[in-house]
């Protein structure tokens, strides 16, 4: 009935357009991410070339590699002067790389086994939710790894491991009066079942034993997994132990810990290393000779418990004065405080931390091949670049080492990560 | 009560050092101390027995006897008549310099990595991530090697300069790039070039009294001065001036090709160059996660706001976003300046003459004085670490002032 | 070896035992195993295989002294040692002997308390040049500022230096640290000249793909005599590595291999070589050893001169000559004290 004045009035709506093509999909996207001033369209064709560079340098090279040959000779025969990797040193000395070059073949599963295992024990450590049960599986653990990556008789790690039981059973009955009294007798305890245990092991040396290997043959990259992981698994506890005595309100304690701390991180692995390696001997007993794989794990546990310690006492300072506060309020002597308040709050804090520096102890352990072991790097450095057939393959060893750490340490690092976001949601 | 409490005074049993929590700390402290006696006397009397047995002896003379070795990279004066002091002093100032070189690198690249990770550019960021992770997950000892061997292979060898129509040639006749290190002109100071460096550093010091007073008058009376031009007529004018005036008292010796290398010049070794490469990329991709992260945790209402006020994008990043960054980046960019200083110990895996090469390497070898050798080199070490901690913390701590 | 990782935590109980120092002799003997020091890998000296076994000249003698003392040419702990840690290693006693390409000086002799028992290879430091380079002497005025590459850790630093010293020339020293990177560096031109003991650069020379691209030079600007050591002062120990040296000297002076000594033990003629494979006379209980002492060590690998052969000599790809590594019947330098 009303007359529509005005000149025009749509009366339906106009269909849904697409959105241009600058504003949609890949186009978008591209325009957007890649070129949206001037500024990033040089550095996105800057990265292409760089990208490009080195695409076209690397891939003849993989490409063209050689993965069947007996020596560098062979390959460069094969290559007939094409540019190519000589993949065939890797393929020929892959068991060195891997376990060195004195460890009996085989015996190869067992340190495989050790490794597959370790996942497992860490698991219950670190996944919360598995049943705590599995704890108990992550303490065997160590001395299971002994018994499979040294072998010789089992006996040895079970001894071991029962006079452990002992001397914390005791422990615990004790120290529910007095303290020292508890830890004196757990000591003696301990120590009275492992003189005993050593007669037992003594007359039984070939009980279900495995070949023995020694420290000295083991090699290549399960050196550098071994060393690592054994100086992270010591180096954690006595971390926080020193985090705690630098924290603490004993002068003495504290010290003494200030001065450890400050020393070992002031000075660089390496030389801790000749010190274990040159004149650590000097210092100790002229009868006894300690191994040097062992020498080197004691320094490498001071280095990174160092680390771990600075940064336990970041996790702890980092706590608010309150949770101290509350732990006291409610009449919670010092260990208590600190084992059910503070370190476990102060730890969650500080895990990406931790993980950081083990992961840089597990690099570290590379060093190592300076003091003529032969882990990973020790082992392409030493005997196979100088090997008649293999002399002069660098790029490939080199490039494989560099895989294979990477792959290890790039896992654990995005492990951390990942923990990292886990802890924080189930903080808010 | 009076009564009770005297009476709990006089009542101190000996059990109570160990029950009682007022004394146990006194107790704890004492047997620490008394443990740590132990294991340093008992740790002395080993290495004094052990001597004794070997005929050996502690002895500092070694540092005052000639070396007989040669170093080829060296900042002060050393031939092989020198004394091994003189040789550690060498490796001093070379492991000084790497580290200086290291640090400044590193933090350059770290921080540009840093910034163009967080970048809108997906394929740049995506370059950056894999830059940080490649790097921070292989250990530094491969990327040393790694590195030294790609410059030994990239980079042409002097014999290529050589000849009618050589493979390479040097750069605007000045610069030679080979696998055996860098040449660079060396600046010979004539007579007069001490007033030229003189009216040098006189000219950037006005520049700095410029900007003081710019800034003075930006503050009390709003006024904005450029400075930028004035600066660098400052910079350029005055010296250049001088040197014409003067006959050009500064020349540049030029690297020669003779025999079978360069002659005169700068001649940055092939070791110094991987090392301090391979260390400035190494410890660049952490530092580029600090900045990150650095950069991460300036809350966004700050970008937010500076934006609002009409910054652009890039002073939002230098004026607001950075400074506030610095205060999480700083204290861990200290600990990884002394992680390169440490780290450049690994020297001695690509021939660089370093504190560890010289007195911990070759002196230790023919003086075989193992003990007193390492001993002086983890002292160096620890002064380092402990100076350059000290000096850091005091910048940490006025920066941390101004922000409050 | 169970024993050595568990010191640590099981010293207290009884576990771990020490090893009581009576002296070395007797200490390997309870050991079971002789601790030999050794390079990380020298062709052809000290090299281990692709299965692990370490082969070479100087590991020769090392299995000689355990065939003699152990009678098991393989219990031996091969520690391999840097330039930085042979000598410690000796003189904290981690090894009993020293098997390394070790010249006698008279510092490492008297200053640094060690016995060298024997020279079992006479040698000196030469140079090794690119072909292409056109350098025939170490001496020319063209070598005047040359990059030399040289392995950290040894006497040839000094010897370097002395030598360019006394020709008034200047040189660049590339130091490394072990001889296969040395070999890297020169072979990809980080260095004009390569310096080391003659041998080693002789077997380095062969293991190359052109050997006869380069050139060892034919000054020689060192005495480098070679040979194993121990600590000083332990004057038994001394003995038993030193007779076993001279017994494969004398084994070869007397015409003993590995092939005959079977036959020749059961008693010849001769009465040295009687007195040396202990069917006469008890030169054996002298030493505290056994009278078949001197034939276990000369039965591992033969005679010295069959050792030479079967790793360095002219028969194998590093192909040294015997020169004065000859008997001295025959011109050289070997020569053993007699067996009386």
């Amino acid at each position: 009935m009303a007359k529509n004045n005005a000149a025009f009035v749509r009366h339906q709506l106009i269909e849904e357009q697409a959105p241009p093509i600058t504003e949609r999909g890949v186009v978008k996207w591209v325009r957007e991410n890649l070129f949206s001033s001037p500024f990033n369209v040089i550095m996105t064709l800057l990265s292409l070339w760089v990208i490009y560079s080195i695409i076209a340098g690397v891939a003849p090279w993989f490409i063209n590699g050689v993965w069947n040959a007996n020596s560098v000779r062979d390959c460069y025969d094969i290559l007939d002067g094409a540019t190519g990797a000589c993949f065939a040193v890797l393929k020929e000395r892959f068991p060195q790389l891997i376990y060195g070059f004195k460890y009996p073949s085989t015996e190869y599963w067992r340190p495989n086994t050790a490794v597959i295992l370790l996942l497992f024990a860490l698991a219950p450590i670190l996944f919360r939710k598995l049943p705590r049960k599995f704890l108990l599986f992550s303490l065997i653990y160590p001395f299971l790894a002994y018994w499979l990556i040294w072998g010789g008789t089992p006996l040895v790690p079970v001894v071991a491991f029962l006079g452990f039981v002992i001397g914390i059973y005791c422990f615990r009955r004790f120290s529910a009066n007095a303290f020292a009294l508890g830890a004196i007798i757990g000591v003696i305890a301990a120590n009275i079942f492992w003189v005993l245990g050593g007669y037992v092991v003594d007359a039984n040396e070939t009980f279900l034993a495995l070949q023995a290997v020694p420290s000295r043959d083991m090699g290549g990259f399960m050196l550098n997994i071994l060393l690592g992981t054994i100086a992270v698994a010591l180096s954690i506890p006595l971390g926080i132990l020193l985090a705690l005595g630098r924290k603490s309100n004993m002068p003495i304690i504290k010290w003494i810990c200030v001065l450890f701390i400050e020393f070992i991180r002031g000075v660089p692995l390496i030389t801790l290393l000749f010190v274990a390696n040159v004149i650590l001997a000097f210092f100790l007993p002229p009868e006894t000779s300690i191994d040097l794989i062992l020498r080197v794990i004691v320094m490498m546990t001071f280095f990174n418990a160092a680390y771990i310690a600075e940064v336990v006492r970041g996790g702890l300072a980092a706590l608010p004065s309150g949770q101290y506060e509350a732990a006291n309020s409610l009449g919670l002597d010092y260990s208590k405080s600190m084992r059910f308040i503070i370190l476990p709050q102060a730890l969650k804090i500080s895990i990406p931390g931790i993980v950081n520096t083990c992961v840089g102890m597990l690099k570290d352990t590379t060093l190592v091949s300076i003091i003529s072991m032969f882990d990973l790097v020790g082992m392409i450095r030493g005997p196979i670049l100088s090997s008649t057939s293999w002399n002069g393959v660098y790029w490939e060893l080199f490039g494989a080492a560099a895989t294979i750490f990477f792959v290890v340490c790039f896992s654990v690092s995005k492990y951390s990560q990942w923990l990292e976001r886990q802890l924080e949601t189930s903080n808010r | 009560m009076s009564t009770s409490i005297s009476s709990e005074r006089e009542t101190f049993r000996l059990s109570m050092l160990l029950n009682d929590k007022r004394y146990r700390s006194y107790t704890f402290q004492a047997f620490a101390l008394f443990v740590l006696i132990c294991v340093v006397a008992y740790l002395g009397k080993n290495l004094v027995e052990n001597l004794a047995a070997a005929g050996l002896n502690i002895s500092y003379g070694f540092l005052g006897e000639a070396s007989g070795y040669d170093i080829n990279q060296r900042l002060i004066e050393y031939s092989s008549q020198s004394s091994h002091l003189r040789a550690a002093f060498v490796g001093i100032l070379n492991t000084l310099l790497v580290a200086f070189l290291g640090c400044i690198t590193a933090t350059i690249l770290g921080i540009t990595a840093g910034i163009l990770r967080l970048s809108n550019n997906w394929i740049v960021a995506k370059l950056m991530s894999i830059y940080v992770e490649i790097f921070r997950n292989v250990p530094v000892l491969i990327w040393i090697l790694i590195i030294n061997s790609i410059f030994l292979a990239v980079l042409p060898q002097p014999r290529a300069f050589k000849g009618e129509n050589p493979e390479a040639s040097m750069l605007w006749d000045m610069f030679a790039f080979t696998g055996r290190g860098i040449y660079a002109p060396k600046p010979l100071f004539l007579e007069g070039s001490v007033v030229v460096v003189g009216t040098f550093i006189l000219s950037i010091l006005a520049i700095f009294a410029l900007r003081r007073y710019a800034r003075h008058k930006l503050y009390s009376e709003g006024r904005l001065i450029n400075t930028l031009w004035p600066s660098l007529a400052l910079f350029v004018i005055p010296t250049v001036l001088i040197f014409y005036a003067l006959g050009s008292p500064i020349g540049l010796e030029y690297p020669e090709l003779k025999g079978f290398n360069f002659k005169g010049g700068i001649y940055a070794r092939g070791g110094l160059i991987s090392l301090w490469f391979a260390l400035s990329i190494y410890t660049g991709a952490f530092i580029a996660e600090v900045v990150r992260a650095g950069i991460l945790s300036v809350n966004e209402g700050q970008t937010e706001a500076a934006a609002a006020l009409g910054l652009r994008p890039n002073f939002v990043m230098n004026l607001v976003v950075l400074p506030q960054a610095l205060r999480v980046i700083v204290p861990p960019l200290i600990s990884f300046y002394l992680n390169i200083t440490k780290n450049s110990s690994l020297a001695l895996a690509v021939g660089y003459m370093d504190i560890t090469g010289t007195l911990g390497g070759i002196t230790l070898n023919q003086t075989g004085r193992a003990i007193e050798a390492i001993l002086l080199l983890m002292l160096f070490y620890l002064i380092i670490s402990l100076g350059i901690s000290a000096i850091m913390n005091i910048y940490n701590r006025s920066i941390m002032l101004k922000e409050r | 070896m169970k024993k050595t990782i568990f010191f640590g935590a099981l010293a207290v109980a009884g576990l771990a035992a020490g090893i009581v120092s009576a002296g070395t002799l007797d200490d390997v003997k309870a050991r079971g195993k002789l601790n030999c020091g050794v390079s990380t890998g020298v062709p052809g000296f000290a090299q281990p295989d692709a299965n692990g076994v370490w082969q070479g000249f100087d590991i020769a003698v090392c299995r000689a002294v355990a065939a003699a003392v152990l009678n098991d040419s393989d219990a031996i702990e091969f520690v391999p040692t840097t330039g930085k840690t042979r000598f410690t290693s000796l003189a904290s006693g981690e090894i009993d002997m020293l098997a390394r390409n070790t010249t006698w000086t008279m510092s490492r002799d008297v200053d640094l308390k060690f016995e060298f028992i024997g020279v079992n290879y006479y040698d000196g430091q030469g140079f090794m040049v690119k072909a292409s380079t056109g350098i025939t002497s170490a001496k020319s005025p063209d070598i005047d500022g040359v990059t030399v590459c040289i392995q950290t850790g040894t006497t040839t630093e000094l010897n370097l230096a002395d030598h360019f010293r006394s020709i008034g020339m200047s040189y660049e020293p590339l130091p490394v640290e072990s001889g296969a990177e040395a070999v890297t560096q020169y072979m990809a031109g980080a260095c004009d000249m390569f310096t080391t003991d003659r041998s080693a650069l002789a077997a380095r020379r062969a293991n190359m793909e052109t050997p006869e691209d380069h050139v060892l030079l034919p000054e020689i600007i060192s005495k480098e005599p070679l040979g194993p050591l121990v600590r000083h002062g332990d004057n038994d120990w001394a003995d038993v590595v030193r007779w076993t040296l001279n017994a494969l000297i004398t084994a070869e002076e007397l015409g003993v291999t590995s092939a005959n000594i079977e036959e020749m033990a059961k008693g010849t003629n001769n009465p040295e070589m009687n007195r040396l494979l202990g069917s006469e006379g008890n030169l054996g209980e002298m030493l505290n050893l056994d009278a078949d002492w001197a034939k276990r060590a000369i039965s591992v690998a033969g005679n010295y001169g069959e050792i030479f052969e079967a790793n360095i000599g002219s028969g194998t790809i590093i192909g040294l000559a015997r020169g004065v590594n000859a008997m001295w019947t025959d011109g050289g330098l070997i020569y053993s004290p007699p067996f009386r």
